[in-house]
């Protein structure tokens, strides 16, 4: 029954316009192309790859936590002898892994992997538009990018090794080369990469807010947009005005660094060397730093939320729960996230005033965010759930999302945050709420439009078992290292192994934690190789995909499998309805799509 | 030849990954289902391992929490410590009962809601009686947390009492010195253009900058002298890279000489009698203390973990903050049951390659042997320890200013 609705629907439109198939110049087609599923997947491919390097990456500098000292040949083996002598990493090297692989997945795979490539193959997808506003900028968008994924692997490789004053780039610690090694040439190319990265982002996302705004089909307003693309617009919204910050924060420490000013840096003897900077605070950078940073965290999480409302009410079959209130916490989150940067810096030297103003704004964050949730879980009640990975990746979201968000109500409560800033609870924190819900959002994406973006079906037996090694490996690894954090140990350390010298309790326990969460963490790795096996598998062999595999009423499944330069092959669909029209009394099927009008007498919902 | 052994195992387990799949898309083809359909089977089972899945997490959750006592913690041994573990408990407890509900809530219907034949699901758009529940209840909650940390985090920020110890933590790349104000509880003055060799605190007394200006002048002349040579022969990058050092020296330099002209050497008196003390941080039981914060080079950041305190120091700033121990070494030690435990400060703000080593073992005392410890370190003042001919010296010479030739 289901099927037959669609497969009208789905061919309603086919013969309304004349087809003009051209054959594309292959690097017209698959290079320099303007076609927005194209730059998706461009987006993609270059995100997983930043993303298989960050894990690796991760891995390596677990290896010495678990093993402190002990010769490895895994590290020798990438490492060589230069960072790995002996297969022992060296304490600098350690500092650059950390430090890139926070790099790498915060912007490389959950900025421009997850708002990158959804962003762009879903708004046009979804709003029946034949395209981005710009399809010149959209490609430009991802060629900088692009670019910037090159600088910043490129920095890995060179002799002083790359950037090592953290994913946060704190000065003075990066703006002295006499400090680190890795403040040296390696912190240039970490700059020179997020500068093009900011720029590629900041054009990404205008074209997204244009697209949104002026490209909506005929009935599409904005209320009667899926949730993704709400998440989409805010998520560019948040973009366009943070990361302008963030370029002017690394535009001042270019300065510091190379043209000898002071905005940064105040009365410092480095080493042996006196230097006549004066005036300058560290603390203006946290600042400037913070404000984008904690949008960030917002500009990863949103756009993973949107994707799941989408997943959860189609494999529910029900409506989302709450549709207005969705909107409303996702502008509310979106505004918010603003007004919060203060929370990563109570314990700076900032004003404790100051400070008392920031806890308020940030737990007033968990009000929608708690809305969102019981959304969710009353999306599933009475539902008629279809486990598929995309659904299974989208529930674990929401587990995760509610898992590290209670503990982000602990550091955001200033008091608390003095005994716990910068320990491995918040390193637990984060990678929970924002690095795990975000990759399970991106993967629940993935499994979901996978038949969109390439015509072809990914083996859900493979997805199964991806899921589950995945979910064990990232509670097994996140869980354990909230004990690590409350235990006091602090985040960054090379070696945990100096609690042994005053703290022989906390040293057994740190350690033995550690052991486990490493083991967690190869065990996860391991897993995501059935997921890259899978995903390129599938891009060649895998079954054909039908028109609308998941039953789902967006436009997007309307267009045909095969990719057509322009989405529609005749005229664009017209939409009649909101949404999430699934089970709807009245109906003989469990899904209405989009552009089905109105039936005789009845009401939108 | 190993790795090439491993690299063929890779290649070759993939090649049979790709085999099986063919095989089972072969059979998914003969029973004519595609991969977008789920069969119940799969579904029911999916659901279950959800369930499965959370009571494990819950489990796990539990296991640890008791294998490492609640949180693993242990006791803080300090007032403001003792405090924040209260509300961090209280906290705990909150979120731990909104964890337990709603993933047990996500879960569960996950596993119950999983579709069955014939069973249609309930369309429920919205109720708006629900959702204004659900966010006036946490408002609330959010509301009690909010009031009693604002009362803690102001309570803790709070300026020190009158009578408070005052220590200055002094940070730098990769070790911790404390500076102890002395019989006069007052910090003496610094100003980081007068690290020295024997300053390293950059104190600033009229020796101390003299024997700056000294030593500067000294530096300047010789780069000069070596710029100035004609029988050297420096390649260009040399000399950019000279001229720099010198014009910045003769800056740090003309500023040194103000310094010299603004100092008032009744603020000398302040300085002679702080104490610097390394290795080992002293204090006592019960004794309220007002740390400053300073660091050298890059960002720092004081932790003392089983105080429950924490600030950064910041170059070109002073930061601060106040601890009040309430347990001696001696008192934990025969809480944890260990001889060899210490109280210790730890740097806690990634400040380059040996950050984990950096930190300074800190001993509290009682109130006895606290003074008796005092009372011998009194005898160890910065004036004695680094400048004992100061009296002599008082004046100087002005023979010892050079001036820079340009």
């Amino acid at each position: 029954m289901a099927s037959t609705a669609h497969e009208e629907h789905g061919h309603g439109h086919d013969h309304g316009g004349d087809h003009h198939h051209h054959e594309e110049h292959f690097v017209s087609k698959y290079i320099f192309s303007q076609d927005h599923k194209m730059i998706g997947k461009q987006f993609l491919m270059t995100a997983v790859f930043m993303g298989v390097v960050a894990m690796l990456l991760s891995i390596l500098f677990r290896i010495q936590l678990a093993w402190p000292g002990e010769s490895s040949d895994f590290l020798s083996f990438f490492l060589g002898e230069q960072w790995a002598p002996n297969g022992v990493l060296k304490e600098d090297m350690y500092l650059g892994l950390v430090t890139i692989h926070g790099t790498i997945m915060v912007f490389f795979l959950l900025t421009g992997g997850l708002s990158g490539t959804f962003s762009n193959i879903l708004i046009p997808l979804q709003l029946g538009a034949r395209d981005m506003a710009s399809g010149f900028l959209n490609m430009l968008s991802f060629w900088f990018f692009f670019a910037s994924s090159l600088i910043m692997l490129g920095s890995l490789f060179i002799e002083t090794g790359p950037a090592m004053a953290g994913w946060t780039i704190y000065p003075p610690l990066s703006a002295l080369p006499q400090a680190v090694s890795g403040s040296g040439l390696g912190m240039t190319l970490w700059l020179i990469s997020m500068v093009i990265f900011i720029a590629g982002s900041l054009i990404g996302s205008l074209n997204y807010i244009v697209t949104v705004l002026n490209l909506r089909t005929k009935g599409m307003t904005m209320t009667r947009m899926p949730l993704t693309i709400w998440a989409f617009f805010v998520t560019a919204i948040l973009g366009v005005l943070s990361f302008p910050v963030l370029l002017s924060a690394a535009l001042l420490l270019t300065m510091d660094r190379l043209a000898g000013t002071s905005f940064y840096l105040s009365d410092i003897v480095v080493g042996s060397e006196m230097l006549a900077n004066h005036g300058g605070s560290p603390i203006l950078y946290q600042h400037l730093f913070w404000f984008l940073g904690h949008p960030e965290v917002y500009i990863v999480l949103l756009p993973a939320l949107g994707l799941s409302s989408e997943i959860i009410a189609t494999n529910s079959r029900k409506p989302i729960f709450g549709y207005k209130a969705m909107i409303g916490s996702i502008l509310a989150i979106g505004f918010l996230s603003f007004i919060v940067w203060g929370h990563h810096m109570f314990i700076t030297g900032m004003n404790p005033f100051l400070g008392s103003v920031f806890v308020f704004t940030t737990l007033l964050i968990a009000i929608p965010s708690a809305v969102k949730v019981f959304n969710y879980i009353t999306t599933l009640w009475r539902g008629s759930l279809v486990l598929t990975p995309a659904m299974l990746f989208a529930i674990g979201l929401v587990s995760t999302f509610i898992s590290g968000g209670v503990t982000g109500i602990i550091l955001a409560d200033s008091a608390l945050d003095i005994a716990l800033h910068d320990t491995y609870f918040v390193v637990a924190h984060f990678h929970i709420v924002m690095g795990m819900s975000a990759v399970f959002g991106m993967f629940a994406g993935v499994y979901h439009w996978f038949p969109k973006m390439f015509g072809r079906m990914m083996n859900t037996r493979l997805g199964y078992v991806h899921f589950w090694i995945t979910i064990i490996g990232a509670y097994g690894v996140f869980f354990p290292m909230h004990f690590v954090g409350l235990a006091g140990a602090p985040r960054r350390y090379y070696d945990s192994t100096v609690y042994n010298e005053f703290d022989q309790d906390t040293f057994a326990m740190i350690m033995d934690l550690n052991v486990i969460i490493t083991i967690f963490a190869i065990f996860a790795a391991l897993g995501q190789l059935l997921f890259l096996f899978n995903f390129f598998y599938s891009i060649y062999r895998g079954p054909k995909a039908p028109q609308n595999p998941w039953d789902s009423t967006t436009l997007e499944w309307t267009t045909p499998v095969e990719h057509l330069h322009g989405n529609w092959p005749g005229a664009l669909p017209e939409v009649h309805r909101w949404p999430y029209d699934y089970s709807k009394p009245g109906s003989d099927v469990d899904f209405i799509p989009q552009n089905v009008p109105l039936a005789k007498g009845e009401e939108e919902h | 030849m190993e790795k090439l052994i491993i690299l063929i195992v890779i290649i070759l387990g993939a090649i049979a990954l790709a085999q099986l799949i063919r095989v089972y898309e072969l059979s998914s083809k003969l029973r004519k289902s595609g991969e977008h359909e789920i069969n119940n089977k799969d579904n029911h089972i999916n659901g279950l391992l959800m369930f499965v899945f959370m009571i494990l997490t819950f489990v796990g959750f539990f296991y640890l929490m008791l294998k490492y006592g609640w949180t693993g913690r242990g006791t803080a041994a300090s007032t403001q410590g003792v405090e924040t573990d209260w509300l961090l408990n209280l906290n705990f407890i909150i979120i731990l009962i909104a964890y337990f509900i709603t993933n047990f809530l996500l879960f569960y219907f996950s596993y119950k809601y999983v579709r069955k034949p014939g069973v249609k699901a309930y369309f429920y758009p919205h109720n708006n009686k629900l959702e204004m529940i659900w966010t006036i209840v946490p408002a609330i909650v959010l509301a009690v947390i909010i009031i009693l940390g604002l009362k803690s985090w102001t309570k803790i920020t709070s300026p020190a009492e009158a009578d408070a110890i005052r220590i200055e933590l002094f940070a730098k790349q990769y070790d911790w010195t404390a500076r102890y104000a002395g019989l006069d509880n007052e910090l003496g003055k610094y100003d980081y253009k007068l690290t020295t060799d024997n300053n390293e605190l950059a104190l600033i007394t009229s020796n101390t900058i003299d024997s700056s200006i000294a030593i500067m002048s000294k530096e300047i002349l010789s780069l000069t002298k070596l710029l100035n040579n004609r029988d050297t022969i420096l390649n260009d990058s040399v000399i950019v890279v000279r001229k720099n050092t010198l014009s910045v020296k003769e800056r740090l330099f003309r500023l040194v000489t103000q310094i010299k002209e603004n100092h008032d050497k009744k603020a000398d008196a302040a300085v002679w009698d702080d104490i610097i003390q390394k290795d080992t941080l002293y204090l006592c039981k019960g004794e309220n203390y007002e740390f400053n914060l300073r660091a050298r080079d890059v960002l720092h950041s004081a932790y003392f973990p089983h105080f429950r305190i924490q600030m950064n120091a910041v170059p070109g700033m002073t930061t601060r903050m106040k601890l009040t121990p309430n347990m001696t070494t001696e008192q934990m030690r025969a809480e944890k049951n260990n001889p060899n435990f210490n109280f210790v400060l730890m740097c806690n703000k990634i400040c380059g390659g040996a950050h984990y080593k950096m930190k300074m073992i800190v001993v509290v005392k009682d109130k006895a042997s606290y003074k008796k410890w005092m009372a011998q370190k009194n005898k160890e003042t910065f004036k004695m320890k680094y400048f004992p001919a100061a009296a002599e010296i008082a004046t100087p010479k002005d023979s010892l200013i050079i001036k820079p030739l340009i």
